[in-house]
């Protein structure tokens, strides 16, 4: 194969690569380690350890945990049942969970805000049932709801590949050598769905973590998860250099997790985990 | 005789409209190594998963030991199962996939460890503990499913076309690990295969199935030297089945010509069918023939020659032989009487059952 040729073919994704992403990366960097005036400084990196920042930071890191484990939750049960059932075509269960995310998730998280808020159409039932309405709305539980709404997809469809994957008789060999469900569940299907977990936790934690706009809607702008500092730093105090630094903080932070969630997923695919 | 471990009652299974198993009864003895002969969709797979527990049978009942065990889940069943497809933990060790039905018995780790050097040693893999199933050739991976299975010391093995993935060598080399490792753990193997040579080489007694009927058991040379059917003469070995009218006792009608036979007890001038294995026809000079023929083609084979003869009583025989005939000679042609199989024309349900897969087998050839 003539490799000037494949290289060339490469060119409009390198270009798009520097364009969109080392550069603008760059910029973010450059931005992070000067001052408004421009000379170099540590302060807007460190600046996340001001009791502010770190408390967003670490209510970030909370909401997305949550919100990934609850997905978790959801999503490895409801696999296990659509392989379990007799559905031929799995795939068509596949592509009706998905379908909501064919819908502008701005419009989702404004209609799960019509559902819960104060004079919203769930407390509406419950006044009407007589039940004291609730208020989950403007409080962390409302953005955990619209985070697993909005991102419960992103796990369900690598759990349910990897789960569906397993071949059938490797479950039946391990009955017949005397597993019970219990068994089957803890040393067989969970060990051989960590890769899909793993993708799938990626896939929900990183952006839960960087989450702004489900924040500004379902917390009211009363909840500061490091997101909206950030969005803050750049539309609203217009420092934009603080706003980089904290960004930098929050991609290192998502670099360690994907690291680590990375690290699970290849073992597993490699059998070191069980 | 030993007694029976394994009774099969009456036992019928469909899958949605389609009947797999009707009215079978079946028992095996201890330490019997039993072979489901069978070509595929006869039944013998779904057998199997019915006796391991896999599947339930719709009526009919299974009794192990004496004990009815139709209803009891796989994982209380005291049989180990061998999957066509090895089926090995890819996310374990060689050691962790023989370990585990013993950890969730929860034997001691010494138990264990011994238990696991003793398998691969009599698997012949000896050392191959912290290997990945991955890194395993097909052959070393059925071996560890073989390890696997019988370090819970089951009472009967069942075996799921255990050799179908390997190539022809191995499969030859399994076979006689397969007789070896039956000797020596004393234990009952139930195998399936569509092979009728690996049935032949190691079975103690073949059944053979055709959908969802039995259609005979008996030992290899039983089945090969008396087929009871048709159907059991063409799928053991290669077979001229001809038809013929049988005289009187002792004397068989072909092609208007008469031959004499060792088969008695059929009605005067019945129908039957006639079948001659191809290495019992004899072919030598035009001269030494009770009849006559012309060669019409000839194919090497390795250890013998396939030799299509077209007689002059109007049948074409397929004749194995080690000498060469040229296509186009003419040779006579004598069969012992020994060597007719005499068998009833088919009219039964079951046998009618084998003819429609005659018809469909003809369908799809022409």
């Amino acid at each position: 194969m003539n490799r000037k040729r494949t290289r060339f073919l490469s060119t409009p994704y390198i270009l798009w690569i520097v364009g969109f992403t080392v550069i603008p990366l760059l910029f973010v960097f450059a931005k992070a380690f000067t001052d408004q005036s421009g000379t170099f400084t540590f302060g807007n990196v460190t600046a996340i350890f001001d009791s502010v920042h770190r408390k967003a930071l670490l209510l970030s890191v909370e909401l997305a945990f949550i919100s990934s484990l609850i997905c978790i939750l959801i999503s490895y049960p409801a696999a296990l049942i659509i392989k379990a059932s007799g559905v031929s075509n799995k795939k068509t269960i596949m592509f009706i969970m998905i379908l909501p995310m064919w819908m502008n998730f701005i419009l989702r998280i404004l209609a799960i805000q019509m559902l819960i808020s104060s004079n919203g159409i769930i407390n509406h039932f419950l006044t009407v049932l007589g039940i004291s309405p609730m208020s989950i709305i403007n409080t962390p539980v409302a953005i955990v709801i619209g985070m697993v709404y909005d991102y419960l997809p992103y796990m369900l469809l690598p759990v349910l590949n990897c789960v569906l994957a397993i071949p059938e008789d490797i479950i039946e060999a391990s009955k017949d050598l005397g597993a019970n469900r219990f068994h089957v569940l803890t040393k067989i299907l969970l060990p051989l769905s960590l890769s899909g977990i793993g993708s799938g936790i990626t896939m929900v934690f990183v952006p839960s973590m960087t989450e702004f706009v489900i924040a500004n809607i379902l917390g009211g702008g009363k909840i500061q998860l490091l997101g909206n500092i950030i969005e803050q730093e750049f539309s609203v105090s217009m420092n934009w250099n603080l706003g980089s630094g904290l960004s930098v903080t929050l991609m290192i932070f998502v670099l360690l997790t994907t690291v680590i969630f990375g690290r699970t997923t290849s073992e597993s695919d490699r059998g070191f985990v069980i | 005789m030993s007694k029976k471990l394994i009774e099969l009652k009456n036992i019928s299974k469909s899958f949605g409209s389609n009947l797999v198993i009707d009215e079978l009864d079946l028992y095996i003895r201890e330490n019997e190594f039993v072979t489901l002969l069978g070509p595929s969709g006869c039944g013998k797979t779904t057998l199997l998963r019915i006796i391991g527990g896999f599947e339930k049978p719709d009526i009919g009942q299974v009794f192990f030991d004496g004990c009815d065990i139709t209803k009891l889940p796989p994982n209380q069943r005291q049989v180990n199962t061998v999957f066509q497809k090895y089926a090995l933990f890819t996310h374990m060790t060689v050691a962790e996939n023989i370990a585990f039905g013993l950890r969730i018995k929860k034997k001691d780790d010494d138990y264990i460890k011994e238990k696991i050097r003793y398998a691969l040693d009599l698997v012949n893999l000896p050392g191959f503990e912290n290997r990945m199933p991955d890194s395993l050739s097909g052959g070393q991976q059925q071996r560890i499913a073989i390890a696997r299975a019988i370090v819970n010391e089951p009472k009967v093995l069942l075996l799921d076309e255990p050799l179908g993935a390997l190539d022809l060598k191995l499969r030859q080399e399994m076979q006689y690990e397969l007789i070896r490792l039956k000797n020596e753990l004393g234990i009952t193997f139930i195998y399936v295969t569509h092979d009728q040579e690996e049935a032949l080489t190691m079975s103690d007694t073949i059944v053979v199935m055709n959908q969802g009927y039995i259609q005979q058991i008996g030992t290899p040379e039983d089945i090969y030297n008396e087929p009871e059917n048709a159907f059991v003469a063409d799928f053991i070995g290669e077979s001229n089945i001809i038809d013929g009218i049988m005289v009187r006792d002792r004397l068989v009608r072909i092609g208007g010509k008469d031959f004499e036979c060792v088969d008695e007890g059929f009605e005067e001038n019945e129908n039957v069918d006639v079948v001659i294995r191809p290495e019992d026809v004899e072919l030598g000079s035009v001269e030494g023939g009770y009849i006559t023929g012309e060669v019409v083609s000839i194919i090497f084979k390795g250890v013998h020659y396939e030799i299509q003869v077209k007689s002059d009583i109007g049948i074409t025989f397929m004749v194995q032989t080690t000498q060469n005939f040229p296509v186009g000679s003419h040779v006579g042609i004598n069969v012992i009487p020994d060597n007719f199989q005499i068998m009833h024309k088919p009219q039964s349900e079951d046998e009618e059952i084998m003819n429609k897969d005659e018809a469909v087998k003809d369908e799809h050839e022409s």
